[in-house]
């Protein structure tokens, strides 16, 4: 048994077999062999090489009569790749002398060349990565390796392990197959992180390496509440955490009976309870959790998960699935929230220096009109399916607000000169999660019909910390007395101008945080569906008396360790069961 | 067998470059020699035998390389390989050779 401690980022307990993927979503069945059998591993992988060489070869001679010689030379310089001495002779290192399985050393060794040659800058040899990626697929086929995809049908549900995942890897996954996530990397704001969060499976990341330590088929649980997964764990341990599983699905069952009950706190303040949602398929999610509508429909993933840059219709086809699902309830739209350097599909930037200070978010929608009117075109389509609400993330200038909605104006306009049928007025909001937003505030209400705090980013741009950044990421916290200021500000002036607001950040998922939001005059929060049941229970045990004390004291507070301390030590003193978890 | 040594400088004359398809010609070729056959560019310096190794040199178009070989056949092997530098990779038929054969008399 082996306890490896990581960062929590989705909650629940999984146990299973691990699926470990490579990373090209290749299952790898076992990374580590016994000295023993180095030799057999040896022979295992000449013979690999050769299957897949002859395999080459036919595609090349098929190729070459079909398509013409040119796309034959490349099968033909693939068939080469195979044979490469130089590949042989470090695949064969890795085997003898690390006691790699050939699966894991024609991977390890293959993604060092495919990385290096990605970083020379130049896209010819960024293609050669591509023909890399290629062998390595027909090798760990010819391997006994399978991809692991919708059309496995034999395959089991397990612990899905590996070193990272990418957003579309993530997202074109089959979560049937999926019991839970653990990788070496990725931080709390990772996409792992979202999407596990948004398909409820407990994750765990930023593990370390730990692939080598286990083979497929292993034992593993994933404590998605504590951070950490343990690897072929004893009897008494896997007991414990059965019979906690069994626990938290009792409290779970009993938080849902508060499904069709409001959200109200005991001297009956109404609070509304949205959901934040990534994709469609979420709405059932929202609608048993009871969430009265959603707060914040990221619709990234649109352009993360498919090869080609998504079609008017391919977003209008997501966007109305959830306005149809929502009959009638809000629905708050984000535009597209990327950086540059996540559009896969036509990066749109050079490398950035900093990202999160660079062309992203709305700035990039803003740069590229073409991009940004597809997205608008389908949002407005759908409009007329129900409360559909755009907002517009990272604004900062008013410029910036004042363009995006000439652009909306725009596209409406055509859209009914092209005969659509579009609502003829629906609310345009912005996200405050940059401090210039939040001190030009006053000026920003008078031209927007809502906001949505993004504490998340918010936090990031206030307290100058990446969180995703290893070295700093202690330093980031929701609870800062500066970031409690400028939240305190923004809820202050949004109701002296009597402007919709709602907080869409992490910070509203946390119910001691949540409270404290509610202290400050916050009405509306929105989180994730998973979150919802629990915050509405703490909601219901409190009165705004107690949310207002808990509020005042935080302000008089100097640092964010204080804050944290004293909310959590509050919200256990008025909730002592939640507090602890029973 | 007398062990001799050979070498000379060539150029990269094709448009693109040191691409796949050079580079796979290039390797298939210095794999029929018995002698071992270097390559380098500005410094670094790899085995002409593997198609990985030339690719990684990323060599453009006029780039100048350095061809040595050591070994009973060096002069027949950096004589056919500046050939085939010299005429931009064109004039060989890919054809012509048995990739099959040339590697298991190579791999041992």
């Amino acid at each position: 048994m082996l306890e490896i401690q990581g960062i929590a980022v989705s909650p629940g307990v999984a146990i299973g077999q691990a699926l470990i993927l490579d990373r090209e979503g290749y299952r790898i069945t076992r990374c580590q062999i016994a000295p023993a059998d180095r030799k057999t591993e040896l022979q295992r992988l000449e013979q690999a090489i050769e299957a897949a060489a002859d395999r080459m070869d036919t595609h090349r001679e098929q190729s070459a009569i079909s398509l013409g010689a040119d796309v034959g030379a490349i099968f033909s310089a693939h068939v080469q790749l195979l044979r490469d001495p130089r590949l042989r002779v470090e695949w064969r290192q890795l085997i003898q002398e690390e006691c790699f399985s050939a699966e894991y050393a024609v991977s390890t060794v293959l993604n060092r060349y495919a990385h290096a040659f990605r970083s020379m800058g130049s896209p010819i040899m960024a293609e050669r990565a591509g023909d890399i990626r290629d062998i390595e697929r027909v090798l760990l086929e010819s391997l006994g390796g399978h991809p692991l995809d919708v059309s496995n049908t034999g395959a089991q549900p397990g612990i899905l392990a590996s070193h990272d995942l990418t957003p579309s890897e993530t997202a074109n996954l089959d979560r049937r197959l999926i019991l839970g996530f653990c990788t070496e990397i990725g931080g709390p704001s990772g996409h792992t992180a979202i999407v596990a969060r948004g398909l409820e499976i407990p994750a765990v990341v930023g593990l370390g390496p730990f692939l080598q330590k286990i083979s497929g088929g292993s034992d593993i649980i994933v404590d998605g509440y504590r951070g950490r997964i343990i690897l072929e764990p004893d009897e008494p341990t896997r007991v414990r955490y059965l019979e906690r599983r069994v626990d938290r699905q009792c409290r779970a069952e009993r938080l849902n009976t508060l499904r069709d009950l409001p959200a109200t706190t005991r001297d009956d303040v109404r609070i509304r309870l949205l959901a934040n949602i990534e994709f469609p398929h979420e709405v059932e999610a929202c609608l048993a959790r009871g969430a009265e509508g959603v707060g914040l429909y990221r619709t990234e993933f649109l352009y993360l998960s498919s090869e080609t840059e998504p079609s008017e219709q391919e977003h209008y086809e997501a966007y109305s699935e959830v306005m149809k699902a929502f009959s009638g309830r809000p629905v708050v739209m984000r535009t597209l929230d990327l950086g540059a350097d996540k559009m896969g599909q036509r990066p749109l930037a050079e490398q950035e220096h900093n990202p999160f200070l660079g062309l992203c978010s709305i700035r990039l929608s803003l740069r590229n009109p073409a991009l940004f009117r597809t997205q608008l075109r389908a949002m407005m389509r759908a409009s007329i399916e129900g409360d559909l609400r755009i907002m517009f993330p990272m604004i900062t200038t008013l410029h910036e607000l004042r363009t995006a909605r000439m652009l909306l104006r725009q596209v409406s306009e055509d859209l009914q000169e092209d005969g659509f049928n579009i609502a003829g007025q629906i609310q345009v909001g912005m996200m405050v999660e940059v401090p210039a937003a939040v001190l030009m505030l006053e000026h920003f209400v008078r031209e927007v019909d809502f906001i949505s705090l993004g504490t998340n980013d918010l936090t990031q741009y206030t307290l100058a910390v990446d969180r995703s950044n290893e070295y700093v990421a202690d330093l980031y916290t929701a609870v800062d007395p500066a970031v409690l200021r400028l939240i305190k500000t923004t809820v202050d002036v949004a109701a002296q101008y009597q402007v919709d607001l709602s907080v869409c950040g992490e910070m509203s998922s946390t119910p001691a945080y949540a409270l404290l939001l509610v202290g400050f005059g916050v009405r509306t929060l929105s989180a994730p569906p998973a979150a919802i049941p629990q915050l509405k229970q703490a909601l219901r045990s409190v009165t705004v008396d107690d949310c207002q004390f808990m509020a005042k004291r935080a302000m008089e507070l100097e640092t964010a360790r204080e804050v944290d301390a004293f909310l959590n030590g509050h919200f256990a003193t008025l909730l002592p069961d939640m507090a602890l978890g029973v | 067998m007398s062990a001799s040594f050979s070498e000379r400088t060539v150029v990269v004359l094709n448009q693109a470059g040191l691409h796949l398809r050079p580079a796979d010609l290039l390797a298939r070729a210095a794999s029929r020699f018995q002698c071992q056959i270097e390559i380098t560019k500005d410094g670094q310096t790899v085995d002409c035998k593997s198609i990985l190794s030339i690719l990684t040199l990323a060599a453009p178009q006029g780039c100048q390389l350095r061809l040595t070989a050591n070994g009973a056949d060096a002069h027949d092997a950096v004589e056919v390989l500046a050939s085939m530098f010299a005429d931009g990779f064109k004039d060989i038929d890919d054809a012509e050779s048995s990739p099959n054969s040339l590697q298991r008399e190579q791999s041992n």
